[in-house]
């Protein structure tokens, strides 16, 4: 028991509060600095020998889509220790992360149909894994409307924790789908048995770039559920006062 | 480009676009937030804690 | 605790279960989530002519042809056991190239060619500079048989490398 008790401490929003109070700063310059070596990197690169300059639409296309897939991941965690343990900054984080993680997609799909219509011959198939990325899109937007559409924010909060972990089972359908299936879509590049087929020059500013957009989205997963629980507080706050001046303002 | 520019820039604005309007909205909602906490608190001094 | 344990353990079971239900529809509907068939699958079991298919291989090298020196081009697929005729009059994607992966949606005419109205450029997941590519032509260790079969392997069923 002794880790969900360190789970709990983490877990404190006071203690948040204080914890990311020292980290956000350092996390937000990261992100800044590893962008800026990153894009100076991607414009740098080589063009491929096949896809010509086409290649540099990849160093956003897959760091996108890695952190659609790990934002969805992070986001089925939180609502999965939300539904067990009840705790409420779950909630908080597990909604924080929704847009973000729906932004990270959009741009894979869009940066992947904008690299698809010059070297595939088309700006959409309904592939296997094309199809999955998309139906985790809407799984994205599925839970941001869930998590708003009751009156009562836990029923709410609840439904969409649900909508969330139900959703978990894409993401190994997206990963394997370019294996399971014959898809347009080319397999796995990186994340592959026998290591990466991408040549060093092209590997290295891919890997920044993915590192890049794993800090922007944990500086900003970590300011939304900081202003998140400052919200409750303030609600706390005029609750309080409402209360004091016998006035209910509903 | 080699005759991508038409694809590849487009893709970098929209990463711009997209990432730049998360970062700002996150950053301008996170301000608006901590700076009507302060006025509550100024408000009623004794309901911190 | 044990209401927490209950709840535990009843997300664990629906996860479960889940995955399970999804695993099942998944391999029912197997066939109908393929995006091609390759020639061989083709040449064991002929679909009917005249409805819309996709078939997805290596262009032959060599087979590419401009038919009457007009605007159409005839090409083979191939995916090393069999090969396909495709017809196709129309715009081709920049990586349309011979001994690279197609996908080509059409039909099959009387002959058994396949008459396309739709090419797709198939490529594989190796990217790498041109010197790189000189160089190693260049050393000798760069197989074209190795690339090509690369490139079959992901443009074949399951599309599973090594």
């Amino acid at each position: 028991m002794a880790t969900t008790f360190n789970l709990h401490r983490f877990a404190n929003p006071a203690r948040f509060m204080r914890l990311t109070d020292v980290v956000l700063p350092w996390l937000s310059a990261a992100a800044v600095a590893s962008l800026a070596i990153g894009l100076v990197m991607a414009f740098r690169a080589p063009p491929d020998y096949q896809q010509g300059e086409t290649v540099r639409i990849m160093f956003i296309h897959v760091p996108a889509a890695m952190m659609g897939m790990m934002c969805y991941a992070c986001m089925a965690v939180a609502s999965a220790a939300a539904l067990i343990w009840r705790h409420p900054l779950a909630d908080v984080a597990a909604q924080a992360a929704a847009p973000l993680g729906a932004g990270f997609t959009l741009l894979c799909l869009v940066t992947g149909s904008l690299w698809g219509a010059p070297m595939w011959g088309t700006w959409w198939v309904w592939d296997a894994r094309l199809t999955s990325v998309l139906i985790l899109f809407f799984l994205y937007l599925g839970y941001i409307a869930l998590a708003n559409a009751f009156d009562d924010p836990e029923r709410g909060a609840r439904a969409a924790a649900i909508l969330s972990l139900v959703g978990v089972i894409n993401l190994p359908i997206i990963h394997f789908s370019v294996n399971w299936w014959n898809t347009l879509h080319q397999p796995a590049s990186i994340v592959r048995m026998g290591g990466p087929t991408i040549d060093p020059s092209i590997l290295h500013p891919l890997l920044i770039m993915a590192l890049a957009f794993q800090f922007i989205f944990l500086a900003l997963w970590i300011l939304r559920t900081r202003t998140a629980l400052v919200r409750a507080k303030i609600d706390t706050l005029r609750q309080r006062a409402a209360a004091a001046s016998g006035v209910d303002r509903g | 480009m080699g005759g991508y520019a038409a694809y590849v820039w487009p893709a970098y604005g929209l990463a711009v676009v997209i990432l730049g309007g998360l970062a700002l909205a996150s950053i301008l909602s996170a301000r608006a937030a901590r700076r009507e906490l302060q006025r509550l608190q100024q408000e009623q001094p004794r309901g911190r804690g | 605790m044990t209401r927490k344990r209950r709840r535990l353990y009843m997300v664990v079971v629906g996860m479960v279960c889940l995955a399970v239900a999804t695993g099942l529809v998944l391999n029912a509907f197997n066939q109908d989530l393929v995006f091609f068939y390759s020639p061989s699958e083709v040449a064991k079991k002929p679909p009917v002519a005249g409805r819309m298919i996709r078939i997805g291989g290596l262009v032959e090298m060599g087979s590419v042809k401009r038919v009457g020196g007009g605007p159409g081009i005839v090409f083979k697929v191939t995916d090393g056991k069999f090969d396909l005729n495709v017809a196709y009059t129309g715009v081709l994607p920049d990586l349309f190239r011979e001994g690279q992966g197609v996908v080509a949606e059409g039909a099959l005419d009387q002959s058994g060619a396949l008459v396309a109205s739709q090419i797709l450029a198939k490529h594989d997941e190796k990217y790498m500079p041109p010197e790189v590519v000189a160089a190693l032509k260049k050393s000798g260790q760069w197989r074209e048989n190795e690339a090509a079969s690369a490139n079959a392997a992901a443009a074949l069923p399951g599309g599973k490398s090594l």
